[in-house]
């Protein structure tokens, strides 16, 4: 990697409005994404978090604005061109395909990796076989990382919701994203729960060096785990900098944390 | 108690024929959510293709081959052509741009091929062969053979390769799907041109029994029970709904039939269905609805 690129950010979002009919969800956002940094979206509900992820994976397509990613930019990214680009997500809502086992999920998440026909993939010859076994060979990697082996044949919804979601990161992880979008990861999860999924987001970052975007009302949990945070409110970024940073900006408090008046 | 066992046998060899029809809608349902009331004119259809090649003297071999390529470039233009124009709409739209379809399949098939009555040789005879001590029709043990082989090769396609873990995955989550790449008008190609080779065989099969006519779309309403009865959006469940409606059926006519005057074939499988929907909406092995609230 060269120099410049490097420093150059992974993501890159500038001016981006998004409306649905008469509601305006992102006014003139932008923001920018380091290489290797956890990035965390904070912001009171209705505040444009989702929408914004989903312009950055492709789901929705905003009015204006554009999405630059690794040195390339599009105003309309499909959801298959943000897979190739190496943009992988987890939802707010568990989104595991519930009827197939573990591995199955895991796999799946390997869907843009297959080099083969479907023919050869039905009788696993050529390079099928081959295909298929560094698919399995990834995904076993992956189970291993996030402790997941014991439970790789069980279909996906017989497990608990914590177990659940981590299946869903882990199908995220195995195309070995370069970006990894993350939805309210721990919505819905105790206390136990949260530390873990925050050790596997961290570990994530750390050894496998992929940079992180996830939206978080846990406030504790992000200035724990980010390195940056942007705060989002009636679809405007009013605040952008580090955990400290945001947590004194009093755009921020009166915006996020509620007014000094209200709260006095 | 043979003269039951022969009956009973029969009617689920029977109802295997059911389950070839039923089994075409399950796949479209399954990956689009969409009752897809075009199967019964796909089936006719291609059928009707089949036969008209045969009849110009091209070999059985080459009819095979031409017409299940016919198939491919219907599932293909029915997703450039109205599919792809209706994606994110709901369910309903889809359902009514099918109904167009079909009217559009029927007519090009009756526009091409003539509205005449043909009858359909696949050279096997439909005479009683003896296993057993039960004497079963010899065609209805080679549709159940050909079922038999179309289910293995369906599970083969659905569980060992990219496409078909794509497609398991599209029908379970296809917001989760798209996020990993997977491309919905592919699937959609995919799943029409199974559909309609699926078609095609009970095409063959149903044609080869009761000649291939117009009638054929109507084989749509003997797949209807045995979706409510084995649930949309299931193959085994396709597979056990036509069972049972086939046996079903038969052993009703047979022993219920005498006593209100007969005829009972033709409305027993509905009757079944509207008791089963009473307890069990989503069918025998149909996916019950979540919702949260």
């Amino acid at each position: 990697m060269s120099g410049i690129a490097s420093r150059e950010p992974l993501l890159r979002l500038s001016d981006i409005s998004l409306s649905f009919k008469a509601i305006r969800a992102l006014a003139g956002v932008g923001f920018a994404v380091r290489r290797h940094e956890v990035c965390a979206i904070i912001g009171p509900n209705g505040a444009g978090k989702s929408s914004l992820l989903n312009i950055v994976s492709g789901v929705y397509r905003p009015q204006a604005g554009e999405v630059s990613f690794d040195g390339r930019t599009e105003r309309q990214l499909t959801p298959h061109q943000a897979a190739k680009w190496g943009i992988a997500r987890t939802f707010q809502n568990i989104a595991v395909f519930g009827g197939m086992s573990v591995l199955d999920n895991v796999i799946a998440g390997g869907n843009l990796a297959f080099g083969s026909t479907w023919i050869e993939q039905a009788f696993r010859i050529g390079r099928a076989a081959r295909a298929e076994r560094e698919a399995r060979e990834r995904a076993e990697r992956v189970l291993a990382f996030l402790r997941l082996q014991r439970c790789r044949h069980q279909p996906v919804s017989s497990l608990p919701y914590g177990l659940q979601k981590r299946v869903e990161l882990g199908r995220a992880l195995v195309a070995n994203p370069k970006l990894l979008l993350l939805d309210e990861p721990m919505a819905g999860m105790n206390a136990a729960e949260k530390r873990e999924m925050s050790e596997h987001i961290l570990d994530v970052n750390r050894d496998l060096g992929t940079t992180v975007l996830l939206i978080e009302h846990d406030i504790r949990v992000v200035m724990d785990i980010s390195d940056h945070v942007v705060v989002l409110d009636y679809g405007r970024v009013v605040g952008d900098g580090t955990p400290a940073d945001v947590q004194n900006s009093p755009d921020v408090i009166r915006a996020y944390l509620g007014t000094k008046r209200a709260a006095a | 108690m043979g003269y039951l066992l022969e009956t009973l046998v029969g009617g689920l060899l029977a109802g295997i024929m059911y389950s070839m029809v039923a089994i075409g809608f399950v796949l479209i349902y399954k990956a689009s959510g969409v009752f897809n009331f075009a199967q019964g004119a796909m089936v006719l259809f291609s059928a009707l293709t089949f036969v008209s090649l045969i009849e110009r003297n091209v070999s059985f071999g080459c009819a095979l081959i031409i017409t299940a390529a016919v198939m491919v470039v219907v599932a293909v233009l029915a997703e450039r052509l109205v599919l792809r124009f209706l994606v994110n709409r709901p369910p309903v739209t889809l359902f009514m741009a099918t109904l167009g379809l079909s009217y559009v399949l029927e007519g090009t098939a009756q526009a091409l091929w003539g509205a005449d009555v043909h009858g359909l040789d696949l050279g096997i005879d439909d005479v009683p062969v003896s296993i057993l001590g039960l004497r079963l029709s010899r065609f209805d043990l080679f549709a159940s053979a050909t079922a038999a082989v179309l289910v293995v090769l369906l599970s083969l396609f659905a569980n060992r390769t990219r496409i078909g873990r794509s497609l398991r995955a599209v029908a379970d989550d296809p917001l989760a799907a798209l996020s990993l790449g997977v491309r919905l008008p592919k699937i959609w190609r995919w799943v029409w041109t199974l559909a309609g080779l699926v078609g095609f065989i009970a095409g063959l099969l149903w044609g080869s029994r009761s000649g291939v006519q117009f009638s054929l779309t109507l084989v749509v309403l003997k797949a209807m029970p045995v979706l409510i009865i084995g649930g949309f959006d299931s193959i085994e469940g396709a597979i056990v709904g036509g069972l049972i409606v086939g046996a079903s059926e038969k052993l009703a006519e047979v022993y219920v039939g005498p006593i209100v005057g007969g005829g009972i074939e033709n409305w027993f499988p509905y009757f079944l269905a509207v008791g089963l929907l009473l307890v069990r909406p989503a069918g025998l092995f149909g996916d019950r609805a979540v919702v949260r609230v």
